[in-house]
């Protein structure tokens, strides 16, 4: 039976060549082996390495094996959590037999874009359109939270929310370059509609 | 309170909203004095995750002290600092009690396709994140974990997703004595990822991207190769060259839906969102592991579809493994690593940045500006010391 430090020591004599670590260019045309096999650098190899094979061994790997019952490091509660209790609309997946004891409560569908949310929720998570429904209602949320910040009085910054400030400082090549893009679509758009009439 | 404000795709502001409250008698607020923006909160940003609603606030990284609790609460306390995993988890479903909490079935009504995640949209359950000034935390005697005096608070919080998601990826690979591994991409989880695959005895370990300093920043940190894939022809045929025509042993993705370096994959996975998320390092991992291998994903992918080479995976007799992380199991013995010297999570942390400037922070950890890492975003109160409620309640 071979071993991996055989392997080991066998690639290193017939490949000694190439120290771990080191790679081949791209061009490189590589070698040809009479029985290809993995290299295994020693332990000795890898001593520089920090902290190396302090889990080498399975039983210090904390998820080896997934699944683990009874389950360690939580404190495990008595039996399910009590229901909470539902103050605003909940979508639930159709694929659940009803809501979870647990749920958060945070934007509750509203407006258009969440008639368009209960309509996905109709529909199974295996239905793709569930999904394109959703992507969907978030766009059209995007327009009614402007709508939204604008009925409130509020004009939403919106360069300021994308970090224009940030670009400002660390990329005004790319700010620059943005800048003149959108000048340059903007101007193409102009002289087409000019050029039209 | 002061809370991040998501607005739509590529905007996002600091605003005021709300303060959480009790609603459920399990339920505790904590006050958040660190919340990291996370790669994968990316994908929301870039509007990829559907049901992600205008007014979420975002962040499943964070930690803080406990200002309030629910009437079952009996094992936290208010005034205690604690650590919360972004999973959102009961403890006491079938799932939970095999310690996957990452895939709980009690706490996301909306979708069983993922457990529920703090800050993540509706997808993942509808709960507020941490990036803000208070949080609802429910099931508070099972998830949060109260920090350890000897653990700095920077540990603390990348002990609450980056770290152990980069941990289990390896976990998940495998890795045997003297595997080569490569681990696809070098954000905070792939640093991670490289450096659990040394702990785990790994023989080579080989990082790519292609944002240089971050490539620079992994040589050093996690002792690994690189390569820039900008600068390679054929990254399976370059993968193959390195390890002799073999193929690595594992290979790990944590990268997920937004990988650059195939235009037909950006074009089809990000722009025109035909499948969900590019799966550029899919095709890379299944191509560039050996027959046999193990591939392993903790990069984020969308629910609906992604074109992979699924055939040559099954003809490779490849194994692969993926998940959320299950991030309470972890954390006993990766506080042994921080103690011991092995890991040193708070060296990625690049940016502090105060919650008030939460869209900049935003646009420079998606653009890759100023040599970005990891951030940090620190709520107003995040100093604040409790007398104020002290001093109600004398």
């Amino acid at each position: 039976m071979q071993t991996r430090n055989d392997i080991v020591s066998a690639n290193d004599q017939h490949d000694g060549d190439h120290a771990p670590g080191e790679h081949d260019n791209d061009g490189h045309v590589g070698h040809v082996h009479g029985a290809i096999a993995p290299r295994r650098p020693t332990r000795a190899q890898l001593a520089h390495i920090q902290g190396w094979g302090a889990d080498l061994d399975r039983k210090d790997r904390p998820g080896v094996p997934m699944e683990r019952t009874p389950p360690r490091f939580i404190n495990v509660p008595d039996g399910d959590p009590a229901p909470q209790e539902e103050h605003v609309e909940v979508l639930v997946s159709t694929e659940r037999p009803g809501r979870t004891p647990l749920f958060g409560t945070v934007q509750p569908p509203s407006g258009l874009s969440g008639m368009i949310r209960r309509q996905a929720f109709k529909l199974t998570e295996n239905d793709v359109r569930h999904w394109l429904l959703l992507l969907v209602a978030d766009r059209v949320n995007m327009v009614e939270g402007i709508g939204e910040d604008l009925a409130s009085g509020k004009i939403p910054n919106v360069l300021a929310e994308m970090g224009i400030k940030a670009e400002f400082q660390h990329n005004k090549a790319g700010l620059a370059k943005k800048v003149a893009l959108g000048v340059a679509v903007v101007g193409t758009a102009v002289y087409l509609m000019k050029r039209r009439r | 309170m002061l809370a991040m404000n998501y607005r739509g795709p590529y905007r996002v502001r600091a605003d005021q909203k709300p303060e959480p409250v009790i609603e459920h008698p399990g339920d505790a607020i904590v006050r958040v004095t660190r919340a990291c923006i996370c790669g994968s909160d990316l994908h929301l940003y870039h509007g990829l995750v559907p049901d992600t609603r205008v007014g979420h606030t975002f962040g499943h990284e964070f930690i803080g002290i406990v200002e309030e609790v629910g009437s079952d609460v009996h094992k936290l306390k208010v005034g205690d600092k604690v650590l919360v995993p972004f999973n959102v988890f009961c403890g006491s479903c079938f799932f939970c009690q095999h310690e996957l909490y990452g895939n709980c079935h009690s706490t996301n009504s909306q979708s069983t396709a993922v457990g529920a995640i703090y800050g993540y949209s509706h997808t993942a359950g509808g709960y507020d994140g941490g990036q803000a000034e208070y949080v609802r935390v429910p099931m508070a005697d099972v998830g949060p974990m109260i920090i350890p005096d000897d653990i700095h608070d920077d540990d603390a919080v990348l002990l609450t997703d980056a770290l152990p998601t980069g941990y289990q990826a390896a976990e998940m690979g495998d890795i045997k004595e003297g595997d080569t591994v490569v681990v696809f991409g070098a954000g905070p989880v792939g640093i991670f990822a490289a450096k659990s695959a040394w702990l785990m005895g790994a023989g080579r370990v080989i990082v790519v991207d292609e944002i240089e300093y971050r490539l620079e920043f992994v040589k050093n940190y996690a002792q690994c190769e690189v390569v820039n894939f900008k600068e390679v022809r054929d990254m399976a045929l370059h993968i193959k060259k390195m390890t002799d025509w073999m193929g690595a042993d594992v290979c790990i993705d944590a990268v997920g839906c937004e990988a650059a370096g195939n235009t037909m994959q950006t074009i089809t996975g990000v722009y025109t969102m035909m499948q969900a998320g590019a799966a550029t390092v899919l095709h890379w991992c299944i191509n560039s592991v050996r027959k046999g291998g193990n591939v392993s994903i903790v990069g984020v992918y969308g629910p609906t579809f992604n074109a992979v080479p699924i055939g040559n995976a099954l003809n490779k007799g490849l194994t692969l493994r993926m998940n959320q992380a299950s991030v309470r199991r972890h954390l006993p013995r990766l506080i042994e690593h921080i103690r011991a010297g092995r890991i040193d999570p708070k060296a990625i942390i690049t940016h502090r940045v105060p919650l008030e400037e939460v869209s900049d922070a935003y646009h420079i950890f998606s653009s890759k500006l100023d040599n970005c890492i990891k951030t940090i975003l620190i709520p107003p109160r995040a100093n604040e010391v409790r007398a104020v409620k002290a001093s109600i309640a004398a």
